[in-house]
């Protein structure tokens, strides 16, 4: 049986910054990260970016190729794990077993794929997307079958990107969302209506409130979709499925380790198990913004997650205090950054500012003068200033006035916060 | 062991509102370098690595801050946004960029500048890579803006 | 219609081909002569609103900007000049006293003009000061008549049997004048106080107390005792390091002061100890001194608050009978007396007093030297004089002539970036010096501004030491009242005779 110091299973984001966690506090302990895909570490959300023949497979990467000799980490790669032992402390993986002092489970998000009439017997053109091997399926089926047109099934952030990589590459593409709106959990109306008018200048096309009850097919190849039952059938030979992803917790809920939706974890990252570990999109970690744990999944967290995870793994001391949901994103030309909660429940609780311009956007969600969310959508440059308000819980009392305007910037805040904010970086006030 | 990057101090308290720093950026980042040229010239006038803010009596410019957990390079889908591991500084790799936004959701001082046709970031501050001394302090004329070096020392240009 | 408007003073000449149009001129200019139209993408400039600062020209990076007088002019006239025509058009327009600052601009004689060194050949050596010691050091207070040593102390030397009166050591004979916070910006009190500390010389407060943040300076600081009394209190006696009860100010003999409410800000108010927005009036007399005995209570008052241990000095305006008023100040007990001459700074004074009242600062040193040395009491107070001291000869000069030290304002603002408009009572100073505007002040880093005064300071120190090495003389003690090393150029009998030297030519 194989030995290891320190086992990471999933080679994404959350695994390399725990390499780099560890790596801060142990110089030495063995690592070892077993990888379920075929290839070296690469950005997910490129994968979008790939399929519209932005980039290259080699722009890909978010770390270099020297990273794994010179931080001592062995990795497997095409081993999936199949099973863990909490008590006996080893993963399998590829049939072998190897053994564990601290384990770190970064198995990441799995896409959703709903029970859909004739979802069975269509072989041959649906997909999913969140991997890079989803992409290059995709590219290689567009190819060889001369695709010219697309359904995507969500309008959500994946299914967005995944609609404008299909853009690109000039395949006539219609989106289908269940919501009014694009972006659902991100946007509102009003933002959702700036990018549709944007996505119809680039021709494509969109149906909301709209779902796909079933897949047509012939001799496995998908032929269409039909939406609502007995209703209309969009004719494509190329099917998206891109509403969401959920944590990727099968092992470990085998094993025995606690979870909610995602794998429970305090503020360590640490589970059920003193000694093993979850970070990323599978972990359930603080939520600032509601003060309880959920899912974020989203890169910065998995960063950050895998970062503390791996420092208290090699026995070093950091703490996770929470991350609230932000996004970044940008669809057929229109930047969009939005924080936290933008759509509050009409409680009464909450303040909305909004401002709407040419092509821009913005809106601030109050509760109490503190931002619970925001959106900024056309200029976003100085957009970060919220992550730290934000995170901060700052009370805007003194500047709310400014919050909309248009030269937002560090001046409006308190003069102390400016202060505190870039200790050691340098503003004298 | 990464270096700590140089900083740009800034004293908003003496800072007079005259943007010459910025004049100053974007002459440093043309082609020729001469600022006549730069601006009357035929070619594009380069975008600032400065974001000025003005209100009142207060103003004060303020750029990159090269933080040493910069959570614009750590979160960088691309490796585009990296550390000079040899200065410290925080740089932008234009060919690698692909306008993803996540620096500029990230950046708590929202000094990243984009070019939303282009989708790349455009601009931030690069302590002037191509000059012995930064640009926007060797011209500021009240020194509101200083480099000081790791330890907080201000360095004078020699 | 006659308007004053049209009396355009400058002209802002921008050359086209060198204006990038980054609008640096319009941004700092306080007086809104330049703008920017951004429809068209032009700039503009009116003159009319020009103090001749120079500041836009200073900032714009392309030197694009030229500041020049303007030529428009009235017919020649001797005694009709365009200054004096369009002063009658202003008055005629808002019937009031018209308000300067800075010194007299008049074109009195200036004596130091007249006046030159002399320089050793031959019969004895020159010194210099590059290879061998030369001393500026000076000390201000009261001298004792004679000094006596007894025997041969414990480690050899000589012990002084007098008890040396409370002396100021000065690294040079050069102190920073008063200026009170208020008049200037609490940036251009720091940049003085700290380059005044650093080169080991003082500095004054003025009547404007002595605001918190200029404590660290305060064991170089002379403190003002003026007719208004403000911000005097134990504390602001206590700190410093000698006192100046001031009775006048050389631009504005036997006129009070008057800041203005809109001035008096939460700071001023605070170290002024007066109601924030209320004016700040000094009255033109002191109204417990009507007679030398009463100044000699004042003196003696400070002199029992302080404890006997510093300086007390008084500054008057060098007037008509300064010799004897001197002579009088000096029997009243005072271990300093400061003369402001005709030419010395303000930030408002009416025009009419400033370019009128006084005397020549070199007549007034020499007169009250050469009256306190037939009094015999030379020794019992020092001698500084202040007005218009524009290089180090000039103090060589008034030291030859019998002054110990001398104060410098305008050349000390000057140093910080003043380019004597003479605008300073409109409180909009564009280089952060005469203003109190928020917007204004930061433009003068203390930092820089110390730095600059401090390099003043240690130029025309390094100066003065050469002109001594070239007279023969190794310290600048030698050269006090030394008027051998003085002659006068084009100068009349009864000047020479005043100024107590003789014309150039003239042999021992």
């Amino acid at each position: 049986m194989k030995k290891t110091k320190y086992l990471i299973i999933g080679n994404s984001v959350s695994g390399v910054n725990c390499v780099e966690g560890i790596r801060q506090v142990d110089k030495k302990g063995k690592i070892s990260i077993v990888s379920d895909e075929g290839v070296y570490n690469y950005s997910r959300p490129l994968i979008s970016y790939y399929l519209g023949g932005r980039i290259e497979k080699s722009g890909m990467p978010f770390r270099d190729e020297g990273f794994y000799g010179e931080n001592g980490a062995e990795l497997f790669l095409n081993a999936r794990a199949e099973k863990i032992d909490a008590l006996k402390k080893n993963v399998t993986a590829n049939g072998g077993a190897i053994e564990f002092e601290k384990l770190l489970i970064a198995t990441g998000g799995r896409p959703f794929v709903p029970r859909i009439e004739g979802i069975d017997s269509a072989k041959e053109g649906v997909f999913t997307f969140t991997k890079l091997s989803d992409a290059e399926a995709i590219i290689k089926y567009i190819e060889n079958e001369s695709i010219k047109n697309a359904v995507v099934l969500g309008g959500g952030l994946i299914g967005l990107k995944c609609a404008e990589g299909l853009i690109e590459r000039s395949i006539k593409t219609v989106i289908v969302e269940l919501a009014d709106r694009l972006l659902p959990n991100t946007l509102d109306k009003t933002a959702s209506g700036i990018i549709e008018e944007a996505l119809e200048k680039k021709e494509c096309g969109l149906i909301k409130e709209e779902t796909v009850s079933a897949i047509e097919s012939r001799g496995g190849r998908v032929e269409g979709v039909r939406l609502k039952p007995g209703g209309k059938t969009l004719k494509t030979n190329l099917f998206v499925i891109a509403i969401g992803v959920s944590p990727d917790i099968d092992i470990a809920k085998a094993a025995g380790i606690k979870h909610g939706r995602g794998i429970t974890v305090d503020s360590r990252m640490r589970t059920n198990f003193e000694y093993i570990y979850a970070a990323g999109d599978v972990a359930e970690g603080r939520d600032s913004l509601l003060g309880s744990n959920a899912v974020i999944a989203i890169w910065p967290v998995a960063a950050m997650q895998g970062r503390v995870a791996g420092i208290n793994m090699a026995g070093g001391s950091a703490v996770y205090d929470g991350m609230f949901p932000m996004n970044a994103v940008d669809i057929a030309g229109v930047p969009v950054v939005s924080f936290g909660i933008t759509n509050p429940p009409d409680t009464g609780e909450y303040e909305v500012l909004e401002k709407k311009g040419d092509g821009f956007y913005k809106k601030i969600v109050l509760k109490n003068n503190i931002i619970s969310g925001c959106i900024f959508l056309g200029k976003i440059e100085r957009s970060g200033i919220f992550s730290g308000i934000i995170r901060d819980r700052m009370d805007v009392t003194s500047f709310k006035k400014e919050l909309l305007s248009e030269d937002f910037g560090l001046l409006v805040l308190p003069k102390e916060y400016r202060k505190h904010m870039v200790v050691g970086e340098g503003i004298e006030v | 062991m990464e270096r700590k990057a140089k900083k740009i101090v800034i004293k908003e308290n003496y800072c007079i509102g005259c943007r010459l720093c910025e004049v100053y950026c974007i002459t440093q980042h043309s082609k020729s370098k001469d600022i006549i040229k730069t601006y009357k010239g035929k070619g594009p006038v380069p975008v600032s690595g400065i974001c000025f803010e003005e209100k009142g009596s207060v103003s004060f410019a303020i750029q990159c801050r090269h933080c040493d957990d910069a959570p614009c390079v750590e979160n960088c889908l691309t490796g585009a946004m990296y550390r000079d591991k040899e200065t410290g500084r925080v740089l932008h790799n234009r060919e690698k960029c692909v306008g993803c936004w996540m620096c500029v959701m990230l950046c708590p001082f929202g000094v990243i500048k984009i070019d939303r046709a282009e989708k790349k970031v455009v601009s931030k501050c690069d302590l002037c890579i191509d000059g012995a001394f930064p640009a926007c302090v060797e011209h500021c004329p009240n020194e509101a803006i200083c480099l000081v070096d790791e330890d907080g020392k201000k360095i004078e240009k020699t | 219609m006659a308007r004053a408007k049209s009396a355009c003073e400058f002209v802002a000449e921008r050359d086209e081909s060198r204006c990038v149009k980054c609008q640096a001129c319009v941004r700092v200019c306080a007086n809104d002569v330049h703008s920017y139209d951004g429809d068209t993408g032009a700039l503009f400039s009116d003159y009319s609103k020009c103090a001749g600062c120079h500041f836009c020209e200073d900032i714009c990076p392309t030197g694009a900007l030229t500041i020049r007088r303007n030529l428009s002019d009235t017919r020649e006239n001797a005694n009709w000049t365009k200054d004096y025509i369009y002063k009658i058009i202003r008055q005629s327009e808002n019937g009031g006293v018209l308000l300067t600052g800075m010194g007299n601009d008049r074109p009195y004689r200036n004596y130091f003009e007249h006046i030159v060194l002399n320089a050793s050949q031959v019969t004895n050596p020159s010194i210099d000061p590059l290879r061998e010691p030369m001393e500026l050091k000076t000390f201000i207070g009261r001298k004792p008549d004679r000094i006596e040593f007894s025997g041969a102390g414990k480690s050899g030397g000589h012990v002084l049997k007098q008890k040396i009166p409370p002396q100021i050591e000065l690294e040079s004979p050069i102190m920073f004048s008063a200026m009170s916070f208020g008049s200037i910006s609490l940036n251009a009190c720091k940049s003085l106080a700290k380059a005044a500390c650093d080169f080991g010389v003082c500095w004054n407060t003025g009547e404007g107390g002595l605001h918190s943040e200029l404590y660290p300076y305060s064991d170089r600081v002379i403190v003002q005792i003026a007719s208004g009394r403000f911000g005097v209190n134990p504390d602001y006696l206590q700190r410093a390091a000698a006192l100046e009860i001031k009775v006048g100010q050389g631009a504005k003999p036997g006129i009070g002061g008057h800041l203005p409410g809109e001035k008096v800000s939460e700071e001023i108010s605070i170290t002024r100890m007066i109601p924030a927005g209320t004016d700040a009036l000094s009255p033109a007399p002191h109204h417990d001194i009507y007679s030398i005995e009463d100044l000699r209570q004042l003196i003696f008052a400070l002199k029992e608050a302080t404890g006997y241990v510093k300086p007390v000095g008084v500054k008057i305006a060098a007037v008509h009978n300064v010799a004897p008023i001197a002579s009088g100040i000096v029997r009243a007990g005072a271990d300093f007396i400061t003369v402001d001459g005709i030419r010395g700074g303000t930030g408002a004074a009416p025009a009419a007093i400033r370019d009128n009242v006084g005397i020549p600062i070199e007549l007034a040193v020499a007169a009250v030297d050469q009256r306190l040395r037939e009094e015999g009491i030379r020794n019992q107070a020092s001698l500084i004089a202040a007005g218009g001291f524009r290089t180090s000869a000039d103090i060589v000069k008034a030291i030859a002539l019998g002054a110990d030290a001398v104060y410098i304002g305008t050349s000390a603002l000057i140093s910080l970036g003043c380019h004597v408009c003479q605008k300073c009572y409109t409180g909009k100073c564009n280089w952060g010096i005469a203003t109190q505007d928020p917007y204004l002040t930061r433009r003068l880093n203390p930092e820089i501004g110390a730095r600059r005064a401090y390099n003043l300071l240690r130029a025309w120190s390094l100066e003065i030491k050469e002109m001594l090495g070239g007279m023969g003389i190794n310290a600048v003690e030698s050269l006090r009242g030394n008027r051998e090393q003085l002659r006068g150029v084009g100068l009349s009998e009864l000047e020479l005779k005043i100024l107590g030297i003789k014309h150039a030519g003239e042999s021992w």
